[in-house]
């Protein structure tokens, strides 16, 4: 069992029967329930996206990515973009180590992998001020708002996220027991919100023109 | 009795303290009495409100308080209540909560103390919903459907504050549902005991099952105007609001789309429809079966047909939106899928129908409600057929044909589940029988009523009388007749409603006072009857868990004297008994 010096396989054992059938059983149901979790969310964003798509056929809307406007340099969520991936990969490598049973490495990838996407939040905040200062406040261009509100929502998820990270991460830092699948749920969900971020960085920076085609594709005009 | 030699398979945390086991509870059985409890008295308050609505209908001016904007209050709350706060709370919450587990043989739901966090938020979103009516300017008064631009521009009641608590509230709602939905459809893909395959699972379970993934695909859909519309509420942002003048004041937005709120509304709205209905054919499917004493007709065209309606539901949504205009060929499309979703409905009543063709039916109080279900279904149904042909919705629509379809299909039928699940159920989740001369007598003025309410609507509705209007004095076009039946459709809404305190009345009486049930009182066949103790304890099935050999509806099988064969029967045991020779029983299965 790959769980180091971290707790498996008790889950359930009280009754008897086969060991390991337990374990098996909890790791299929935590997995499915959290596969559902992320088709419940990517739902969430891809309906968030067709309003985007959809609104964005008015008259009145300012591509954020046109020449002026806060996101015709993409350097900021460049560097944003790297933490997340950061994050993630610091996430699976710590997976990796406690596979392999090595401590050490386990508890910084882990601690790292928190202040990673800590960081990518914080570089959110930047881009927002920096759409602020710039005179493209929320309430400006409807791309405005649909800017703050996706990119609000991913960061709310991420957070939901370092709050379970946090809690696990406390664990790690006293030495109590940890269940690989816990840190494999973690992981996911990290890799499931880079995924998330690469597509709402592709459909928010796209020219109104793309937004016109896909309307198109979509029925939408 | 054949219990599995098996596993454990979930570690039990049997609750310590009253507190662990009443009210932090994790035990899916308590969540869902806790669900149903709430729902319940969030949706008498809903029933009071439509009370009040009809005495100013029938008779206007006898309530002193009740001016347009009152009126308008107590008609948004009461729709959303009732749609979402009472009836997809109680079937997913309640009975998804407390059969799922039971029915499918697991100890309790997957993740219980996500499941527990469910109820609480739940309870959040309805405090949060109340807590409207005492904010200054009151609930909104927008309309169930909250369509901007009139929902959060000065004028309407409510659009400062309760707007505001309405689109958290349901924000909140969401994410209970969330993690309910996460926990039903973890439960019956990973937790089912042995022997339970997908198509050995009661109806019911399949129901709510399908209803939990509309749910979890639609819900966000709601989700996601409610964030947009507080957005443009608290924000300044214009992605619903046009530009418009109000109150002689040049508004600060421009540019918005309300229809983009309509289509993001109804892809939620239409679904919704199902999750509620959908529960309520597969409880209904248990219930005429048991008491028919007949096997199902065409088990598995049932279950593929939920999962068809389930699927079309999700590409009828439009239909509600005829008249707020559209491409003719949207219309066209939007038309045909709404006639192709009526062929797998039908196909299910027809079903019923076959189910009760030849059985052995017994006209107890759960039997009689899923007769009255099927039936007013039926009528619903029909003249959703009315309506989902543009040519005759565009007439028809905003009159009160619409309001006597709705509450007919989505109101009056799902709610005529609720009652004959809980009479049936009863039993089980408190140990004792409700009260049968009370139930016979709720049932039939809840029944009669209702259709003296609303079939007159229908007939209003071809009058051309309008829906949402405060009061119908001094309009020409409508004649003497329309208030005298108005005044007749109050009278009956008025003692309907006071009815319902017969069923409140039976419910706290027999909870305490009923006729013991023993463990088995319908002879079902399904696992819930089959548990060891009733109620069933906490974990459900003692030390070894429940191995089905078998379907949920071997009714009446020729060869043995028992007109009903448990799920935990195997071939084995059947054979003993073909050959006449004793089986040992198990507490609510084979004699």
């Amino acid at each position: 069992m790959t769980t180091l010096a971290f707790r498996g396989g008790g889950h359930g054992a009280d009754g008897g029967g086969a060991p390991g059938a337990a374990e098996l059983y909890r790791v299929r149901t935590v997995r499915t329930g959290l596969w559902i979790l992320l088709g419940v969310i990517s739902a969430l964003f891809l309906l968030f996206l067709l309003a985007y798509v959809a609104r964005a056929q008015f008259p009145d809307w300012r591509g954020l990515s046109d020449p002026g406007a806060p996101l015709s340099d993409l350097g900021a969520l460049w560097i944003n973009t790297a933490l997340l991936a950061g994050a993630g990969l610091s996430l699976q490598r710590s997976l990796n180590a406690m596979h392999r049973a090595e401590h050490a490495v386990f508890r910084h990838s882990f601690l790292l992998g928190g202040l990673f996407a800590a960081g990518f939040l914080a570089g959110q905040l930047v881009v927002w001020e920096r759409f602020v200062i710039t005179g493209f406040p929320v309430h400006g261009n409807p791309a405005n708002g649909f800017f703050f509100m996706l990119t609000g929502l991913h960061g709310l998820h991420l957070a939901a996220g370092l709050v379970v990270w946090a809690v696990i991460a406390a664990r790690v830092v006293r030495g109590i027991p940890l269940h690989w699948l816990t840190v494999e749920c973690c992981t996911r969900y990290w890799h499931f919100l880079f995924a998330l971020w690469l597509l709402l960085f592709l459909s928010l920076t796209r020219s109104p023109a793309t937004y016109a085609w896909l309307a198109e594709l979509c029925g939408l005009r | 009795m054949a219990y599995a030699e098996q596993a454990e398979r979930e570690a039990l945390h049997e609750p310590k303290s009253f507190l662990t086991r009443y009210i932090w509870s994790q035990d899916h059985k308590v969540i869902a009495i806790q669900y149903a409890l709430t729902a319940i008295f969030v949706g008498l308050i809903a029933l009071v409100l439509s009370g009040l609505m009809r005495i100013q209908l029938g008779f206007p001016g006898t309530l002193e308080f009740m001016d347009p904007a009152t009126y308008y209050q107590a008609m948004t709350m009461h729709g959303m209540i009732m749609v979402i706060y009472l009836l997809t709370a109680l079937f997913l919450g309640g009975f998804g909560n407390y059969l799922i587990p039971l029915m499918v043989g697991a100890r309790d739901m997957v993740f219980p103390y996500v499941n527990m966090l469910s109820y609480w938020v739940y309870l959040l979103s309805v405090l949060i919903l109340l807590a409207s009516f005492f904010v200054p300017g009151g609930p909104t008064g927008a309309g169930w459907t909250l369509y901007p631009p009139q929902a959060i521009t000065a004028g309407t009641p409510g659009a400062e504050w309760g707007i505001v608590l309405m689109l958290v509230s349901l924000a909140f709602f969401i994410v209970a549902a969330t993690m309910g939905g996460l926990n039903y459809v973890t439960t019956v893909l990973q937790a089912r005991t042995h022997g339970m395959t997908l198509l050995r699972m009661p109806l019911t379970v399949w129901g709510i099952f399908m209803a939990t993934v509309l749910a979890l695909l639609a819900f966000p859909a709601l989700f996601v105007s409610a964030v947009m519309m507080l957005f443009d509420r608290l924000l300044g942002t214009s992605f619903f609001m046009p530009a418009m003048i109000s109150m002689g004041q040049q508004l600060e937005h421009e540019g918005g789309s309300p229809i983009l709120f309509q289509h993001l509304f109804w892809f939620f709205g239409h679904p919704e429809v199902y999750i509620v209905a959908l529960p309520a054919f597969g409880l209904v499917s248990d219930l005429v079966s048991t008491h028919a004493r007949k096997n199902i007709f065409g088990y598995r065209m049932m279950v593929w047909a939920i999962v068809a309606i389930g699927v079309l539901s999700f590409v009828v949504w439009a239909h509600h939106m005829y008249v707020s205009g559209m491409n003719p060929y949207f219309g066209f499309f939007f038309a045909v899928t709404t006639l192709v979703i009526a062929v797998p409905t039908a196909l299910k009543v027809y079903n019923w129908v076959l189910t009760l063709w030849n059985g052995n039916i017994r006209l107890t109080v759960p039997m009689l409600f899923a007769l009255a279900f099927i039936l007013t279904f039926i009528v619903g149904g029909l003249t959703g057929l009315f309506l989902g042909n543009v040519i005759i919705d565009v007439p028809l629509s905003d009159t009160y044909f619409v309001v006597a379809h709705f509450h007919m299909v989505m109101g009056v039928a799902p709610i005529l589940v609720v009652f004959g699940a809980i009479y049936h159920w009863f039993p089980k989740i408190t140990g004792r029988m409700l009260n049968d001369t009370i139930g016979k007598l709720h049932f039939w003025i809840t029944f009669i009523g209702t259709y003296l309410i609303y079939f007159p609507m229908h007939y209003l509705g071809f009058l051309g009388m309008p829906r949402r209007y405060y009061a119908y004095e001094n309009y020409e076009f409508i004649p003497q007749s329309a208030h005298d039946l108005n005044a007749f459709i109050t009278v009956i809404a008025l003692t309907v409603g006071v009815a319902q305190l017969l069923f409140l009345y039976n419910l706290a009486w027999s909870t305490f006072r009923g006729k013991p049930a023993g463990h088995n009182p319908w002879h079902a066949n399904s696992l819930e009857w089959q548990t060891p103790e009733t109620p069933p304890r906490h974990g459900n099935w003692g030390p070894k868990l429940p191995v089905v050999y078998r379907g949920a509806y071997d009714y009446s099988m020729p060869g043995i004297d028992q007109d009903f064969l448990p799920q935990t029967v195997s071939d084995g045991e059947l054979a003993r008994m073909r050959r006449g020779e004793p089986v040992t029983g198990g507490p609510g299965g084979t004699p």
